[in-house]
């Protein structure tokens, strides 16, 4: 009898050599004359581990990593096929503790199942969310939604079920949902994972909000930055449609839902909601002046719902066991949980979904190992490159959008990416402001201008050049782009830079005391 | 409506080729020969709702970059003006009007690599390759653009050559990667 392996086919998996072991492993057990059965599985999210091999045996599923080719032959002569002892052997991959220890609700599939197979996806509770929402009326659907306390998984943590209320209660002959899968903040890689992991989870979720709210077509607008998960989607979608999970009359009940992938074109903008309609409709990605709403004028013109990869992946889960299960999860007003993404100078980077609650310190330590260069970690940096710097005195605030607001912080998309003392933080905020600068679409002035004079201005500070007037001058011009900005990118810039002057100020320059303002 | 654009003579007659809107960048580089293939791909893709960037893509993905030639084209099949078509060529990073060179490495240049030294590896690759962003190396192998994430940042610094990505990269790494895309070539 075969044994079943499994090497993900997840992209970081790729970039740190899963390809080449799989193929290594093939022709080592063909050598061998040894029968396997390989399955490109996604991640498990343990990337400190990855390439990670997985080994079917009556145990349980074994893993060993990180494996390189080098190894492959040891693995064998070990025999890992029936769980062997080797020194890359991690045991039975669900007691690894960096995976036992999480509450993978979104994610309770990624790593395990083959991504394309609609039967994996079926035998591990797939689309039975799908099928309860066919029994409800939309009002109900929404109200699920509106239960589980799910709030957009984006950054903005908008209440999604407000947003689909919105659009079910707004008449239209044609409604839309898109899916924002422009992923764009760095250190995070959560949307790329579901999609290159479990593509069916995102799909079901799209299909429910369709049914929903009355919408016939869906987008997932994809950045092009993606080419796996485009891959692994459009081969989903072509599956789900064959077996009539999509299309004209989904499972048979006369509900209709088409599902179209569009890619974007390396716009960090276009992950603002307006600018992406704007580009989904083939034009520059402008940002809007709202209102009008998206969830009442958006697409085409039309209502549309606008939600994150994970806002919509976790829609499956809350209509299969309701919304009072996902509610159970969490602290305060944060319900659910939260796939955090550890990156950056951290030894063990990976993904942790979580309840909301736990510290940003038990997941650099006890989750992250501290820094990978071994030196103290200064900073870390939450919720992508528009998010706040946090010093290590703000390490034990809880994972939860109010306790990270009343830091003037954010969670965004749940990015954390570390930095050791090396770390020049005037040069990050620098780096802040060149970010803007490139990517902001010229729309409004604060951002347009504010973010080259914001360089401009802190390049003189690293230069020690009159402190004394361009430090407020910088405060100043961040204040500007702050409240006179037309969306996030130019507003929130301010988060980096003043978050890195105010807790470092011996980085520009500045004493302690000297810049208490 | 007419289209004002219907009165102007037509760019592929040949008599007409250095043109109205773009006289620096409109010069003929045998792209004459893949307008047939350009204007499948246009016709394929026109009737989609918010066709642009598929279509644009479509022909990056054909010939590598966005010939100045195909915009009178496109823009036509639209019913767009040439300016806007042109326009969301040059808004979007990716979109390119000059032909890459064999392999192009995207770079990430964001915050998680920046944390584990990707401005060192940066050093290391335009000084290897003798070229800065958005340029192309004299014997035309390699270009260089930087990227805002790969999503990859498990594992930086990262790349991406062509289709192949690539976490952990060191300067070792990065040369051993551009030996085997080299040898390819």
């Amino acid at each position: 009898m075969s044994v079943t392996v499994y090497i993900p086919c997840d992209s970081a998996a790729i970039g740190l050599g899963a390809e080449r072991v799989a193929k290594a492993i093939a022709s080592e057990a063909a050598k061998r004359n040894i029968e396997i059965d390989l399955i490109r599985n996604g991640s498990r999210g343990l990337y400190y581990l990855e390439p990670m091999v997985e080994v079917a045996t009556d145990k349980g599923r074994v893993a060993y990593g990180p494996v390189q080719v080098s190894d492959v032959a040891g693995l064998f002569d070990a025999g890992f096929l029936t769980g062997g002892s080797h020194p890359q052997s991690l045991g039975v991959t669900d007691e690894i503790p960096y995976l036992k220890k999480q509450q993978r609700l979104t994610f309770a599939r990624v790593g395990i199942t083959d991504p394309i197979s609609l039967d994996d996806y079926l035998a591990r509770d797939g689309y039975r969310g799908l099928k309860n929402a066919l029994s409800l009326s939309g009002a109900d659907i929404v109200k699920h939604v509106t239960d589980s306390g799910l709030r957009g998984r984006g950054g903005a943590a908008f209440p999604t079920g407000i947003k689909w209320n919105t659009v079910l209660n707004t008449p239209s002959e044609q409604k839309y949902i898109v899916c924002n899968a422009d992923e764009g903040d760095s250190g995070t890689y959560s949307d790329r994972m579901i999609m290159e992991g479990d593509p069916y989870v995102l799909i079901e979720g799209m299909t429910i909000a369709g049914i929903a709210v009355g919408a016939s077509q869906g987008y997932i607008y994809l950045r092009c930055e993606y080419p796996h998960a485009h891959k692994a989607l459009n081969a989903a979608i072509a599956k789900a449609y064959a077996a009539g999970y999509l299309g004209d009359n989904i499972c048979g009940s006369g509900e209709k839902f088409d599902l179209e992938v569009r890619l974007g074109a390396g716009a960090y903008v276009c992950g603002e909601e307006t600018s992406l309609i704007e580009s989904l409709e083939g034009k520059r990605g402008l940002v809007r002046f709202k209102p009008p709403l998206p969830a009442i004028k958006g697409l085409f013109g039309e209502p549309t719902v606008i939600n994150n990869v994970i806002s919509l992946a976790s829609v499956p889960i809350i209509l299969d066991k309701g919304g009072e299960f996902y509610k159970n999860y969490g602290m305060g007003r944060s319900r659910g949980t939260l796939p955090i993404q550890l990156a950056g100078n951290l030894k063990n980077c990976g993904l942790i979904e979580l309840a909301f609650g736990v510290t940003l310190r038990e997941l650099l330590y006890d989750y992250g190992g501290g820094s990978a260069t071994g030196k103290p970690i200064k900073a870390v940096q939450v919720g992508g490159p528009l998010g706040a710097y946090l010093p290590e005195s703000q390490f034990d605030t809880p994972v939860d959008y109010e306790e990270f607001a009343k830091l003037w912080a954010v969670l965004g998309h749940g990015g954390v990416v570390a930095f050791d003392d090396t770390v020049d933080m005037a040069d990050m905020a620098r780096y802040s402001m060149e970010f803007c600068k490139i990517e902001s679409c010229g729309k409004c002035t604060p951002c347009r201008i504010g973010s080259t004079r914001g360089m401009e201005v802190l390049e003189d500070i690293m230069q020690g050049r009159d402190l004394n007037k361009n430090v407020p001058l910088l405060r100043d011009l961040c204040n500007t782009l702050l409240n006179g900005s037309l969306c996030a990118l130019g507003g929130m810039t301010s988060y980096p830079v003043l978050s890195a002057l105010n807790h470092f100020p011996e980085d520009f320059g500045l004493s302690k005391q000297a810049d208490a303002a | 409506m007419v289209n004002w654009q219907d009165n102007l003579p037509d760019i592929n007659s040949g008599k007409y080729a250095a043109t109205v809107m773009f006289p620096t960048e409109q010069r003929m580089t045998g792209i004459s020969a893949n307008m047939p293939k350009v204007q499948e791909i246009i016709n394929n893709l026109k009737e989609l709702p918010g066709a642009l960037l598929p279509i644009l893509h479509g022909i990056q993905d054909e010939l590598g970059f966005i010939p100045a030639e195909c915009v009178p084209d496109i823009a036509k099949a639209l019913n767009l003006s040439r300016a806007e078509v042109h326009g969301v060529i040059s808004f979007y990073h990716y979109f390119r009007d000059t032909p890459p060179g064999k392999h192009t490495i995207h770079l990430c240049r964001a915050e998680s690599c920046q944390a584990m030294g990707s401005k060192a590896l940066e050093e290391h690759i335009k000084e290897k390759l003798g070229i800065d962003y958005h340029e192309t190396t004299a014997d035309g192998r390699f270009s260089l653009e930087p990227v805002y994430c790969l999503g990859l940042c498990a594992c930086s610094p990262s790349m991406q050559i062509d289709d192949e990505v690539y976490g952990k990269v060191s300067a070792d790494s990065f040369d051993a990667a551009i030996n085997e895309a080299g040898a390819t070539a």
